[in-house]
């Protein structure tokens, strides 16, 4: 059972990096309109928490979201369509890279705004305990997000109300282009306390110990006692965003970069599961074959796809008839 | 049958509404006691687990039930007192007003949001501000802004049968108002105006506490043999602009009186509308009474100088009729 979580875990954040790799070419190639915010690097956190998680759980997420829809479960051909503005996106070419939906999955959004994916997976952990649906609500955001009011407010109100949501930190410890210690007085887990809310770092490029951190807190809040953060500490390989270099400068130090590099999620777990027997190189290797073919498919997909009609600009701003949400 | 005051209207929706689906959950600050009225008495019915009260935290309150409504329930906030939204501003326009649109229509978020609204008894700026065209603009938003007892209900059941999100706004001055009201199916949908007062010289639009003002203005000037036709739109979005051309086809005169800013405010788009659509129509250049750009002041006198009034009114009318 663990070493099948474990192959689902390695399968997973390899499809996420191919994915982003793909996109930073596209990217480059001048293929993807608008901003790209890519996780290569932080795949374990999105990876190990929603291996936690049950389908129909809840997750929010962020501009750099594309790794938690994937991870949730999310349709790589559906994703390409979307970051190509295509018909068969997700949102039919309304959202694009930072505003990702599949309610299918249980993935509520990914969100442009910093923070705002807080209270509203607070907002679905009250619905669940309200409706007894038993469902925990996960919100994956950053640490420059923990400088947001609606942090602290969801803190509170969940902690009153035991709700079932843990709020998941990513730490790449960096707001946009700024080291987050600049901005920032004490550290992620000192600001749960005054809350009462149980909070926990973890190596973050650690899928195991990511997964085992969630499992603790998703049976915490599944027994009706309420919120906890996780904080995973990590690293993006990449800038905040796909193509900063010309304006942002090197504001990171290189051996900061080789160093988080060297501790590369996917390289850690493959090296984990090749000592314990669980896989072998052959495998490991078929697996990065797999996926890139699966990715490569997926990007032929959305090219094939029709481009969303201009028309639909100017629809889905009403509902008309109430739709049952999940 | 006896009148009900304005709130109460309010609240005895909400009621019904909550006796009508489990689903529907209200939060608010002081919700169980109700600062406003709409409340009062809902927890006593409801429990406590559906009438939530709630810490002043206004931007999480609003991503609670933009949370709230994508799993499942149908949230009604309490907010208090319009100026409130602005502390609630991302929640409200970038994640309530925009996420089944970003989302490609995936979801419907059946949300309320109601305050209490405009200048009243020296509350000062920050509590006196009248924001609906601010929300009329963010498409994706209803714009509730009822000016009658009957009309506070019904709109309030309407708006939270409304699969989308609803800002729903209350006269402050009017919260003790008296009217009959009675759950009528018909008068619930948003979007439909009323004819409030017919007549043949002049079309006169008029939202929330200005209908009033307007129809006791009617009164004086039909003694002048002025005859004013009065349509209340009840709500800012959608609008009904049917309605209004239709009237000013049959009086050819059109003055629109809104309680928001002058720039960029309600009455303008009315105005720009009936201008553009109706000119053939137009007997004269078509006017709007609104409040001057400027915050609300203190003192009663400043508060009475920049208000919509009655006097303000009387004269815009009669300045209409004698242009020409």
């Amino acid at each position: 059972m663990i070493s099948e979580d474990l192959l689902i875990g390695l399968q997973t954040m390899i499809r996420i990096r191919c994915f982003e790799e793909r996109c930073q070419r596209l990217f480059n190639q001048g293929k993807l309109p608008g901003f790209v915010h890519l996780c290569i690097g932080e795949e374990a956190s999105a990876v190990g928490t929603c291996l936690a998680l049950k389908k129909t759980d809840l997750i929010t997420s962020n501009h750099r979201g594309h790794g938690h829809v994937i991870a949730k479960g999310g349709d790589v051909k559906r994703m390409f369509a979307e970051l190509l503005g295509k018909r068969d996106g997700y949102c039919k070419g309304k959202g694009g890279s930072m505003h990702i939906v599949d309610f299918a999955s249980g993935m509520l959004g990914t969100n442009g705004i910093v923070g705002a994916g807080i209270p509203i997976a607070t907002g679905a952990a009250f619905a669940s305990k309200y409706r007894k649906t038993g469902q925990v609500a996960v919100s994956f955001f950053g640490d420059g997000a923990t400088n947001q009011g609606v942090f602290f407010e969801a803190l509170n109100i969940s902690s009153l109300w035991k709700l079932p949501v843990i709020f998941l930190v990513e730490n790449n410890q960096y707001t946009e282009w700024s080291p987050t210690h600049e901005l920032s007085v004490g550290d992620t887990i000192s600001r749960a306390a005054p809350f009462g809310v149980p909070a926990v770092s973890v190596d973050g490029n650690n899928l195991e110990h990511v997964r085992d951190a969630v499992e603790k807190a998703v049976n915490r809040a599944r027994d009706g006692e309420g919120p906890s953060v996780i904080e995973c500490m990590t690293y993006r390989w990449h800038g905040h965003n796909e193509g900063e270099e010309a304006f942002a400068g090197d504001y990171r130090p290189a051996d900061e970069i080789a160093f988080w590099k060297n501790r590369d999620p996917i390289k850690l777990l493959s090296v984990e599961m090749l000592s314990r027997g669980l896989i072998t190189e052959e495998e490991i290797a078929d697996l990065w074959a797999q996926e890139r073919d699966l990715i490569e498919r997926a990007y032929e997909f959305a090219v094939q796809s029709e481009p969303a009609l201009a028309e639909e600009a100017l629809s889905d701003i009403f509902s008309e008839a109430s739709q049952r949400n999940i | 049958m006896a009148d009900t005051f304005f709130v109460t209207a309010m609240r005895d929706a909400i009621a019904q509404a909550m006796r009508e689906d489990p689903n529907v959950v209200l939060f608010g600050e002081d919700a169980d006691k109700s600062v406003m009225g709409s409340t009062r008495g809902l927890v006593g019915e409801f429990g406590k687990e559906r009438v939530l009260n709630m810490p002043l935290s206004e931007a999480t309150m609003i991503g609670l039930a933009v949370g709230a409504a994508a799993a499942g329930l149908k949230p009604i906030i309490d907010l208090m007192v319009s100026s409130f939204f602005y502390i609630t501003m991302d929640q409200i326009a970038n994640q309530a007003a925009k996420l089944r649109y970003m989302s490609g229509g995936q979801v419907s978020l059946p949300i309320v949001v109601f305050a209490a609204t405009g200048g009243a008894g020296s509350a000062a700026a920050q509590h006196s501000e009248s924001p609906h065209p601010i929300f009329a603009q963010q498409a994706g938003l209803k714009v509730v802004l009822p000016s009658s007892p009957s009309d506070a209900g019904n709109l309030m059941l309407g708006a939270i049968r409304d699969p989308n999100p609803v800002i729903f706004l209350q006269e402050a001055t009017l919260g003790g108002s008296k009217g009959p009201f009675v759950i009528n199916e018909n008068e619930m949908e948003l979007g439909v105006g009323r004819v409030v007062r017919t007549g043949t010289d002049v079309t006169v639009l008029a939202v929330g506490r200005t209908v009033k003002l307007v129809e006791q203005a009617a009164v004086k000037l039909a003694s002048e043999n002025i005859s004013v036709e009065i349509i209340d739109p009840r709500t800012i979005y959608p609008w009904d602009k049917q309605l209004v051309l239709q009237s000013v086809e049959k009086t050819g005169r059109f003055l629109a009186v809104d309680t928001a800013r002058h720039t960029c405010g309600f009455a303008g788009e009315v105005v720009a509308t009936v201008a553009s659509e109706s000119f053939v129509h137009l007997i004269t250049a078509p006017k709007r009474i609104t409040m001057p750009d400027t915050p609300m002041p203190f003192a009663p006198h400043l508060e009475k100088f920049v208000s919509v009034t009655e006097e303000k009114i009387l004269r815009g009318i009669r300045a209409l009729l004698s242009n020409e």
